[in-house]
């Protein structure tokens, strides 16, 4: 006699600790076997394109930050570049350095929050205390650069807002000298231990094949073992002139993901280290006037320094007729900027290209033939932040 | 890089020649022109050609021109991994048309035509599910158009009363002001304005 089951769909969040935001997800359930997953996205939508068709350049900057709010700077950099393409400005050296500094300091911020709350989901507590007096660390680096801990707002077109005191770059050295045997005791923690390896080992595989049909990027694309990396393949800043490796894994699973996330830590490490060591002196942002604001002791003295400065925040910049993509990588994959001018100080679109949308995507995929339990596991090693994926 | 890119353009200008409109390379980036109903088979060409090798999609963008006749542009960004360069591809398309799906090509264009429905209300044939995705449950109109008020319709707010959540019509303290800085004599004109002098004249 055949028993017949019928299937249960349940509910996951959109108030659930383990859906890392605002995610509801509708599963379809037979016994603890999933059998379809249905994500409801947008519950953090915020129309941040639409605003920023209302901003002048300046001013939609700040918006960026709002999106992966676990690494602002990295987005602010896709927008910055953008805008500079179109406009034709040149960055000054070192002002290239310093971004690189903070876009890797943006990168040790999301990994240390995503391998310590992936952890986190599979019942390992204490590497997210670990982790998160780090990201204190690195969030008060932030806030000496640019004046907040989160929302730094700190890139601008043709550079960066202010140049970074000497004692700060001091302070950053002494954090990358000791931050190494912090990924040490996380990895004591987590890389050998059974329970972790248990969950997290051959859960969520995808192939090569199968990580390109769904636009997957960054660690996703890594962990299938494509050595694909913006910074090195379609170089922006002075990537090319740094030496760093890119950690490929084998099987595309959660484990993997894991690994490269931790590799990549150390690789950042040692890139705001060679960043340091080189840092250059001069301007950190383009002296042209009619783009950056200038400087506040000229406002008081020269008569067309007011003015500059009266234009640049009432009126803005106008940015030349045209469409450009600028993609950097962020932490969590390619992050893209589709920024088309109709000649106004206004964008006239902005199109944002979220790593995390194509990776919340294939959930349905990725999780088909899975437990329950393995949903967190799944969702954790994508590294979503509804930030960026509702926009 | 250039030199490649100008390379793929005369071989597709040369394969496709009859499919692509216009083709051109500003700031270093290669964007193709084609009319809609080409779109699937340029874009099996753009995968599957070995010189090309797209195998990614990484986006679609829309983009609304309300002044004129054809009025949505969906841009499509491609990415090749083993040639290691980037191709746009843009159609263009008056309101009522319906647009073929990539999902059969590309099975990510799925949420990214979702979004474009959503966003401008652009209909896709053969779409397996498409669906609103970024706005809420029950969202009328398309934010993303250009005659879409930045404001939008509805707010939501928890009624003591009802014991719910409730949707209202926006109700502004302060008009929203947008200044136009570009003609800075005519200072900003006012939803209630604009509304007034609808029944008269322009001003």
């Amino acid at each position: 006699m055949v028993k017949k089951t019928k299937s249960l769909s349940l509910n996951f969040g959109p108030q659930h600790p383990a859906a890392h935001g605002v995610l509801r997800l509708i599963l379809q359930l037979d016994g603890e076997v999933v059998e379809k997953a249905d994500p409801h996205i947008g519950l953090l939508h915020r129309g941040t394109e639409k605003l920023i068709e209302q901003k002048t350049y300046t001013q939609a900057l700040p918006y960026f930050d709002r999106l992966d709010y676990v690494a602002p700077m990295n987005q602010e950099h896709a927008f910055a570049l953008a805008a500079e393409k179109l406009l034709g400005v040149e960055v000054p050296i070192r002002a290239k350095y310093i971004r690189v500094i903070f876009c890797e300091i943006g990168r040790i911020l999301s990994h240390i929050l995503n391998v310590t709350t992936q952890a986190l989901d599979v019942g390992a507590l204490t590497p997210s205390l670990w982790g998160f007096e780090e990201r204190e660390t690195l969030m008060t680096f932030y806030e000496r650069a640019s004046g907040s801990r989160l929302h730094a707002n700190y890139f601008r077109t043709g550079g960066v807002h202010k140049d970074i005191p000497l004692k700060l770059v001091e302070d950053i050295e002494k954090f990358c000298k000791s931050f190494p045997k912090i990924i040490d005791d996380l990895e004591a923690l987590l890389t050998d231990n059974r329970i972790f390896k248990q969950r997290n080992v051959e859960i969520g595989i995808v192939s090569k094949k199968e990580a390109l049909d769904h636009s997957f990027s960054g660690v996703m694309l890594r962990g299938s073992g494509i050595p694909w990396d913006l910074r090195r393949s379609q170089p922006y800043e002075i990537y090319k002139d740094l030496d760093f490796k890119i950690p490929v894994g084998k099987n595309g699973d959660c484990y993997d993901r894991y690994l490269c996330r931790i590799q990549e830590m150390r690789e950042s490490v040692k890139i705001i280290l060679q960043c340091i060591e080189r840092l250059p002196k001069g301007p950190v942002i383009s002296i042209d006037n009619k783009i950056s604001p200038p400087n506040r002791d000229d406002i008081k003295q020269s008569m067309e320094a007011l003015i500059h400065h009266f234009k640049l925040f009432t009126e803005g910049y106008r940015v030349p007729k045209g469409d450009v993509y600028t993609s950097v990588e962020a932490p969590k994959g390619e992050f893209g900027v589709y920024l088309i001018s109709d000649g106004g100080n206004k964008p006239y679109r902005c199109k944002i290209r979220a790593p995390g949308f194509s990776h919340l995507q294939a959930m349905d995929y990725l999780i088909r033939g899975h437990m329950l339990a393995d949903v967190p596991a799944v969702l954790g090693s994508l590294d979503i932040v509804f930030g960026e994926v509702d926009r | 890089m250039t030199l490649k890119l100008q390379k793929l353009e005369k071989l597709i200008n040369s394969e496709l020649s009859s499919k692509i409109q216009n083709s051109s390379l500003d700031n270093g980036e290669l964007l193709i022109e084609i009319n809609e109903n080409d779109l699937v088979e340029v874009v099996q060409f753009l995968k599957s050609n070995e010189n090309c090798k797209f195998k990614q999609l990484i986006d679609i963008a829309g983009v609304d021109y309300p002044e004129n006749d054809k009025r949505f542009q969906l841009v499509y960004l491609f990415l090749s991994h083993e040639n290691n360069f980037r191709v746009k591809l843009s159609i263009r398309f008056q309101v009522s048309q319906i647009i073929h799906s990539l999902t059969k090509i590309f099975p990510s264009a799925n949420w990214m035509e979702r979004e474009v429905f959503d966003m401008y209300g652009v209909k896709f044939k053969n779409h397996p599910d498409l669906r609103r995705i970024l706005t809420d449950y029950g969202f009328k109109g398309h934010p993303l158009r250009k005659d879409f008020p930045l404001t939008g319709f509805n707010e939501v707010r928890y009624s003591e009363k009802d014991k719910k959540v409730i949707y209202e019509p926006v109700k502004l303290e302060q008009n929203y002001r947008n200044f136009d800085f570009e003609s800075p004599w005519e200072g900003t004109n006012y939803i209630k304005e604009i509304k007034n002098n609808k029944d008269g004249k322009k001003n």
